[in-house]
């Protein structure tokens, strides 16, 4: 049919491996179905914003795998088909074909077309003003941690970011050093975080993202753009819970529980406000202002600790009082031995480390 | 038709024994005559030579870089290379595999070829384009030499402001990236004007813009990229240097500088930039399909102007890399209707090189092999492509490893593949002999699994939510297992690239003599002997059609010449100009303003001796 039995069998046998080699990764794929994908960008049903990018990104998949379709079935046909015989004839000279030519273009113009125009429908509907009764929160990027402020409510965080379920966010974010870029890709697509050019009132540096979570839940994301030797390493977290739950949270957020008198706890807040901590590090209801790292305000509720990157154990804990450059190349925070961000090595006893991770965990 | 390819394969046969390549590249006085002769030579033949061979040592740092980062990255949580060795690893490969490989291995080709398939003796400025390689080479090894002190670039290959500012990068590093760029780039710039020149000045007679070979026509385009698109990021390369060395503030936020201004530059040079690495590869299998498939390229003047057009509309796309960074909804919806627009060229240039091979006699040879690789694998990536092209669909995807994914796909799978279609096919030219074809065929089929495997699985990571340029990443992310066979297929990818350089090598000396047209092919360069004399012709052809070696009565230039040709003389000047150049911009490391004035006073010393210097001597 093709070139004779016996070749054809060999040029279909050849046929089968091109096939099973290209199918290979699909297999690889499909051997990882049973997983957990706390990041996937294909499962984004948590907002409006990720289910609004997914339908556009389904409706252009298809048409490339359509146009893939065409373009490898036509080519293995034609490297099937004609294939060189020995003493066949002299191919026929064609030099082209107007017809062919027009058709294919206005074919792919159409395509391109149809791609287009939910596109473009797309990015106007995912960058619509917020509304006037939307949460703002204020987004801030740094090397390598975020900071969350909630100015209506008067709120500083960091690293995660807690947000109502079912109530529109409008996310204005910008960066104190490098530019960053805020990224939880289950709740929708990223945007960067570009450092102000002036001051943060009416700067036009200032991005902003907005949508509504739809589903409560703990979501994961991190920087997506190169931002020094960390950037693999700044994590975060979105808290999404009731009104309820975010408006208890708030609360608590505006002031500190003490520890008890006498307790480890206690000797920790000391060791803490004595030491260079507070240089960098506020408590809101205590002496501790500082503004250069994450707040530490109810420390204690956090899941992790790092910017996304250990877990909160009291163990891991005391380990980054220890030496944090052990897990974070470049982190800007002094050590029990190393200097870091400027900063002398705070030379705390290991009694002094436990004590301090005690009243910081005890920040609940 | 036949007996022409069958006559043309054969009457030139005895060619090797009276100058092969061993003959023709050696000086007969001598190792150190024979290394004095190459320093100072401006046949770009012998420059072409120089040129593939760099780029193939860059290629070999370069995947070593890629291969280290897999290892990195083969499990979760590793710690084979830290944070800081990763950021140079993948700020290096990426540089190198762009300035130092696909361009510069490109231009071997441009070197070599064009003027063989323009009929004409050299090109239009020979000791300029000794200039154009020494600057390249001493740019691209003081480049690496940053690994000697440790302290190679690490701002990614983009080094997006302001983390390139002293006040983020305050070491040698970036130093060593923005002086090593701007070294290069003159030297793209000196090669665009070159072969712009030589294409418009050096044709054969009778040989018409529409009658030149499609890689010719793709070399004329990227040169004329080229030429447009070096001067942006050579602004870009100066306010950044002028930023460093000088203390201005033209990317500092804090003093009103704007860091997204040198995203706007990168990128208006940068996706230029992507058509420079990908047009060349493009003619070259323009010009391989028609001659395995012996029939003239399907719609020749839709496939030149589809390249022409991509040239131009390239230039209007360049926001499509920041789609994330917040140009609002208007500036967003006009990039996006510019990217799609180009993908239709594109489109239409897969389409016609399907038309070239409907209704031939397809021979596979490693040369083909490849031609038909890139239309396959490029088809994949320019789809792909497609996807983040839509701007709400690239807010998940950009800066993911499916953006990884896809540029390996139209980089290696495209330019890449396309430049292994070349050298199958040029290379009996170039040496008088044929590569293996066992082992290129070997080298095809282990490249086709290793790239797929390395470079599709990475698709998946990042649709999972892998950032790219990440030094490692959480097992919990659930994309472990992608990564693993990433780093499974990078090696076999490695091997197979080892098989394609002894392939090389060994062709060189076992290699069957090849004969002046092995292939059949209709261009010019096959009409004389291979390797071609110091002199390519020994008459100037006279062309009268598209394919004057499938014309019949075609003949072959392999007579001796009735008077030896006056060829340009060698000269140590541009060898040494170069150095003077390099010098000048190393110096400014120093940031002590009048020191890089001694290496600009030698430099000045080194181009009036040149300029007195006859350029035809006796």
């Amino acid at each position: 049919m093709i070139d004779g039995g016996g070749s054809l069998s060999r040029h279909g046998q050849r046929f089968l491996n091109l096939i099973s080699i290209l199918a290979l990764p699909l297999a690889l794929a499909l051997a990882g179905c049973g997983q957990e994908y706390p990041q996937s960008t294909i499962d984004p049903a948590s907002s409006d914003f990720g289910p609004a990018i997914q339908d556009l990104y389904i409706t252009v998949f298809w048409w490339t795998m359509l146009i893939l379709a065409i373009v490898w079935t036509v080519l293995a046909y034609v490297l099937l088909r004609f294939r060189a015989r020995p003493g066949g004839p002299e191919p026929k000279q064609t030099r082209g074909h107007l017809g062919l030519e027009i058709g294919w273009t206005a074919g792919a113009a159409i395509v391109v077309v149809l791609i287009t125009i939910p596109t473009i429908r797309t990015v106007f509907r995912t960058q619509a003003a917020a509304s006037a009764d939307a949460l703002v929160v204020e987004v801030i990027g740094h090397q390598w941690w975020w900071e969350f402020r909630y100015p209506e409510q008067g709120v500083v965080t960091a690293n995660e970011l807690h947000l109502p379920v079912g109530q529109q966010v409008d996310l204005r974010m910008w960066s104190a050093d490098v530019i960053h870029s805020f990224w939880v890709p289950r709740l929708g697509g990223k945007r960067d975080l570009n450092p102000l050019v002036r001051d943060p009132d009416g700067s036009p540096a200032i991005n902003r993202l907005t949508f509504t979570v739809s589903e409560p839940g703990i979501y994961m994301g991190q920087c997506a753009e190169f931002c020094g030797s960390a950037h693999g390493l700044m994590g975060l977290r979105v808290v999404a819970e009731s009104d309820a739950e975010f408006e208890a949270w708030v609360q608590g957020m505006s002031a500190s529980t003490e520890p008890d008198s006498g307790s480890l706890a206690a000797q920790g807040r000391d060791v803490f406000m004595r030491s260079t901590c507070i240089a960098c590090h506020a408590i809101e209801g205590t002496n501790a202002r500082g503004a250069l790292g994450p707040s530490l305000t109810r420390f204690g509720n956090r899941t992790t600790l790092g910017a996304g990157l250990l877990e909160k154990t009291s163990d891991n804990l005391m380990a980054w009082i220890r030496n944090p450059a052990q897990f974070k190349p470049g982190v800007k925070m002094p050590g029990v031995a190393q200097e870091g961000g400027g900063f002398p090595a705070t030379g705390l006893t290991d009694e002094q480390v436990e004590a301090v991770a005690a009243y910081l965990s005890g920040l609940e | 038709m036949a007996d022409n390819i069958a006559s043309a394969g054969t009457s030139a046969n005895g060619d090797l024994e009276g100058h092969g390549a061993a003959a023709l590249y050696t000086d007969p006085r001598g190792l150190g005559a024979t290394i004095w002769s190459w320093i100072t030579t401006v046949d770009h033949k012998r420059i072409g030579i120089m040129y593939g061979t760099a780029a193939l040592f860059f290629l070999l740092i370069g995947g070593i870089e890629a291969l280290l980062m897999r290892i990195q990255l083969a499990v979760p949580e590793n710690d084979f290379v830290g944070a800081e060795t990763f950021n140079q690893l993948f700020t290096m490969h990426g540089t190198t595999m762009i300035f130092l490989v696909a361009m510069p291995m490109a231009v071997a080709f441009f070197n070599y070829i064009v003027p063989l398939q323009i009929g004409a003796r050299d090109v239009a400025f020979p000791r300029l384009n000794a200039l154009s390689f020494w600057i390249f080479l001493f740019g691209g090894l003081y480049l690496n030499s940053s690994f000697l002190f440790g302290a190679a670039p690490n701002a990614s290959w983009v080094a997006y402001a302001n983390l390139t500012s002293t006040q983020f990068s305050p070491g040698p590093n970036v130093d060593f990236w923005v002086i090593g760029l701007s070294i290069v780039g003159v030297s793209s710039l000196i090669g665009a004007i070159n072969f712009i020149t030589t294409i418009i000045n050096l044709r054969a007679p009778g040989l018409t813009l529409m009658r030149l070979p499609l890689f010719t026509w793709m070399t004329f385009v990227t040169s004329w990229i080229l030429a447009t698109a070096i001067p942006v990021i050579a602004v870009a390369l100066i306010f950044l240097a002028a930023d460093r060395f000088f203390g201005t503030n033209f990317f500092v936020p804090i003093a009103g500088g704007d860091p997204i201004l040198w995203q706007h530059l990168f990128w208006i040079f940068g996706h230029p930039e992507v058509y420079i690495l990908i047009l060349p590869s493009f003619g070259i299998i323009s010009d391989v399909i028609p001659t395995f498939s012996r029939k003239p390229l399907f719609g020749y003047p839709v496939v030149v102007y589809a390249g022409i057009l991509i040239g131009f509309i390239g230039w209007g796309v360049w926001s499509h890399h920041m789609f994330t960074s917040g140009l609002g909804p208007i500036a967003d919806s006009f990039f996006v209707a510019s990217t799609m627009i180009i993908a239709i060229p594109t489109g239409v240039k897969i389409f016609n090189w399907i038309g070239t091979m409907w209704g031939g006699s397809l021979r596979f040879t490693t040369a083909m092999l490849f031609a038909v690789g890139l239309v396959a694998i490029f088809t994949v990536g320019g789809l792909s492509g497609i996807m983040h092209a839509s701007a709400p669909v690239d807010l998940q995807q950009h800066d993911s490893y499916f953006v990884v994914a896809h540029f390996h796909y139209t980089i290696v799978g495209g330019a890449m593949v396309g430049l292994f279609a070349g050298f199958y096919y040029w290379y009996p030219k170039v040496t008088g002999r044929l590569m293996s074809e066992t082992l290129g065929k070997w080298h095809f089929w282990t490249f086709i699994i290793g790239f797929n495997l390395t470079f599709f699985p990475m698709h998946f990571a990042g649709l999972f939510g892998m950032p790219r340029r990440v030094f490692t990443y959480p097992a919990e992310l659930g994309v472990s297992g992608y990564n693993m066979a990433s780093t499974i297929g990078a090696f076999i990818f490695g091997l197979s690239s080892l098989l394609f350089i002894i392939n090389l090598v060994r062709s060189c000396y076992k290699g069957v003599a090849a004969g002046a047209n092995p292939w059949g092919a209709p261009s010019l360069e096959w009409s004389t002997s291979s390797p071609p004399p110091h002199y390519n012709f020994a008459e100037i052809p006279l062309v009268s059609s598209r394919e004057p070696m499938w014309a019949a009565g075609a003949l072959m230039d392999s007579h001796a010449p009735a008077e030896e040709p006056v060829m340009p003389s060698p000269s140590i000047w541009p060898i040494l100009t170069a150095l003077g150049i390099n010098l000048t911009w190393i110096l400014v490391m120093t940031r002590i303003w009048w020191v890089p004035l001694i290496g600009l006073a030698l430099t000045a010393v080194f181009i009036y001796s040149w300029a007195f210097q006859p350029a035809f001597r006796d």
